[in-house]
């Protein structure tokens, strides 16, 4: 167990290492950023001056080291456009963007849950149509513009709800909905299938010749193992949330890391971008690294591959 | 198939080695209609966008700005869908942002699909070190949001048309890899692959000429699984303004442009939503057609 942790450590590791150089590779593409800074008239001596002030003269493994070490501490320099540390920027919209995620995430969940074990056993009725209908629209509904229509009716024709910004739990209600409905159609999915799986398999039938009432088997006995390949797909859903994330905090004016990001786009405000990505990136891999030891521990077979 | 070898010719021709492309005869009768029809018109929408409308998409006009769709009571049949706040006519903009997005989207299908099926190919072959390396990097890409790394890639380049296509196949390559590696991991242990390799076939020949084909099923359903979900993160991308920046219309910054409007006109970002909906559920419905048609075994993707 210890040697599989730290091998999954090492790797998680290794990939933001790589990232990271990704990310540093991607900013020097694009050229000198002293063009930029400097008036087009600069003299030769102020361009070489502003490069060594910069550390633009040095060999690029050397300036590698300085982005990471100075990432590592929490530098990732300051906004070009609000001219503040961009860390300052980042932990002021962080838990903006956790509560609008956990909210979601639970949103989402209690809404997969039911539906899809209720679509796997009663397969064949109207409900697991409209169960299939919610995960084709899922996957064919741009998420931004479901966000753009939803203000429209509820917050700007029937003036139920606020039409964007935080400040009330009302201000949750859409937003959430937004997010959290995209990861109800592929986890309804994928619970659906797994729960067919188990419903057919011989512990089941067991359970259920043995008497145990219908309701136990199905929420006890098979939902428990179905829930095993939801879990694995625990990474896409993050990666899926982030992704809609950014668009829904774009669309609801939500003061969060996805809102940063795109203001960092329509900026082009290069460093809050780059910042914002490594971050994530962390985040990603941490949780991952998280779920797969979780995993591990729940299931011996997978510490022994 | 192997007329320019003799030695190898005569050692495969024996072996099965393309798998026919299978029509279920049930799924045949079953020939999604409608989706096959949307995707036709918005294929030709596409294509002949130059003839279908009298009007610019870029030229402004603004004393025509915001005029509302025929039905309304402002609205004429000038205008059928009304014109946005630059005063472009709204259905003209749809339908040359049907030509981008759809070139965008199959631009960037090609490229990811092809790189994607190529990494596939070669960690299922090579196996060992490669396999492992590839796979971990496939596994890590999935994990991650990965359209950030599209976004940071477009606001470091600058957005233009190859970029985002770049962007695009940097996002889907992964999907692609996976599934092919996993069907060339059962093929390469069939007969025919041995033989082949006894036969003295290098490892390039054995993946175009024996695995390549075996896998071009598998490669079709996914290209057209994903059609739907391209579509989408291109518009993502132009909403967020990571995409062909203005004034070319596309579905997802029109929806941009009318965000400011939402309560005056609803029609402006209304539409072009709309428009990427038809498109994605026609796509969608169509590939999952394909997929019970070519290759039922895809199902749980």
């Amino acid at each position: 167990m210890q040697r599989y942790i730290l091998r999954r450590f090492f790797q998680s590791v290794l990939a933001l290492l790589a990232l990271s150089m990704l990310i540093f590779l991607m900013s020097r593409l694009t050229g000198d950023p002293t063009m930029l800074m400097l008036p087009d008239d600069a003299s030769q001596e102020d361009i070489a001056q502003l490069r060594h002030a910069l550390g633009l003269d040095q060999p690029l493994p050397v300036q590698y080291w300085v982005f990471l070490s100075r990432a590592v501490q929490g530098d990732f320099g300051r906004s070009i456009k609000g001219q503040m540390p961009v860390l300052d920027m980042i932990t002021e919209r962080l838990p903006h963007s956790f509560r609008l995620a956990a909210v979601s995430l639970c949103m989402a969940v209690l809404l997969a849950f039911p539906l899809g074990v209720v679509a796997a056993v009663k397969k064949g009725t109207a409900l697991d149509t409209l169960a299939n209908i919610i995960a084709v629209l899922g996957q064919s509904l741009p998420q931004f513009w479901v966000g753009i229509v939803l203000i429209q009716i509820f917050a700007v024709h029937l003036r139920w709800l606020p039409v964007a910004g935080v400040g009330s739990v009302w201000h949750y209600v859409l937003p959430s909905f937004t997010l959290g409905w995209f990861m109800v159609a592929g986890m309804m999915r994928l619970l659906r299938s797994s729960m067919l799986d188990i419903m057919g398999s011989e512990f089941v039938k067991f359970a259920r010749i043995k008497g145990v009432p219908d309701g136990r088997v199905i929420w006890k006995h098979a939902l428990r193992n179905a829930l095993i390949p939801v879990l694995t797909f625990g990474a896409i859903y993050l990666a899926g949330l982030i992704t809609g994330a950014i668009l829904v905090e774009t669309v609801f004016a939500w003061p969060g890391l996805g809102q940063l990001i795109y203001q960092g786009i329509v900026f082009r405000d290069f460093p809050v971008v780059q910042a914002v990505v490594l971050l994530t990136a962390g985040i990603v891999i941490s949780v991952n690294l998280l779920v797969d030891i979780i995993y591990a521990y729940l299931d011996p077979r997978i510490r022994y591959e | 198939m192997n007329s320019t070898n003799m030695a190898t010719g005569k050692l495969v021709k024996e072996a099965p080695v393309v798998r026919p492309v299978r029509w279920r005869l049930a799924a045949l009768r079953r020939v999604p209609v409608v989706p096959l029809a949307i995707i036709i018109l918005m294929v030709l929408t596409a294509v002949l966008a130059d003839v279908l409308t009298p009007y610019s998409p870029v030229n402004i006009s603004l004393p025509e700005r915001l005029r509302p769709p025929f039905w309304e009571q402002a609205g004429s049949l000038a205008h059928p869908l009304g014109t946005d706040p630059m005063g472009r006519d709204l259905l003209t903009r749809l339908i040359y942002g049907a030509r981008v997005s759809l070139l965008v989207g199959f631009l960037g299908l090609f490229l990811g699909g092809g790189v994607g099926a190529a990494l596939g190919l070669i960690a299922g072959y090579a196996g060992g070190r490669v396999d492992t390396f590839l796979m971990r990097l496939t596994d890590t890409t999935l994990a991650f949001p990965i359209i950030l790394l599209a976004i940071l890639f477009v606001v470091i380049l600058g957005g233009s048309l190859m970029i985002v296509v770049f962007a695009i196949a940097l996002v889907l390559w992964a999907r692609f890899a996976r599934v092919i590696r996993g069907e060339v991991l059962s093929i390469r242990e069939r007969d025919f692959v041995a033989q082949a390799r006894i036969a003295g076939s290098s490892p390039r020949r054995i993946i175009l000429v024996h695995l390549l084909p075996n896998v071009l099923n598998t490669l079709v359903v996914l290209l057209s699984l994903q059609v739907g979900w391209v579509i989408i993160v291109e518009a993502s991308l132009s909403f967020l303004g990571a995409g062909v920046p203005p004034p070319t219309p596309t579905w997802g910054s029109m929806i941009a442009e009318g965000r400011n409007y939402i309560a005056s006109a609803w029609w402006v970002s209304f539409f072009p939503g709309l428009a990427i909906l038809v498109t994605v559920l026609a796509f969608n419905l169509f590939g999952d057609w394909l997929r019970d048609a070519l290759d039922p075994t895809l199902r749980q993707l």
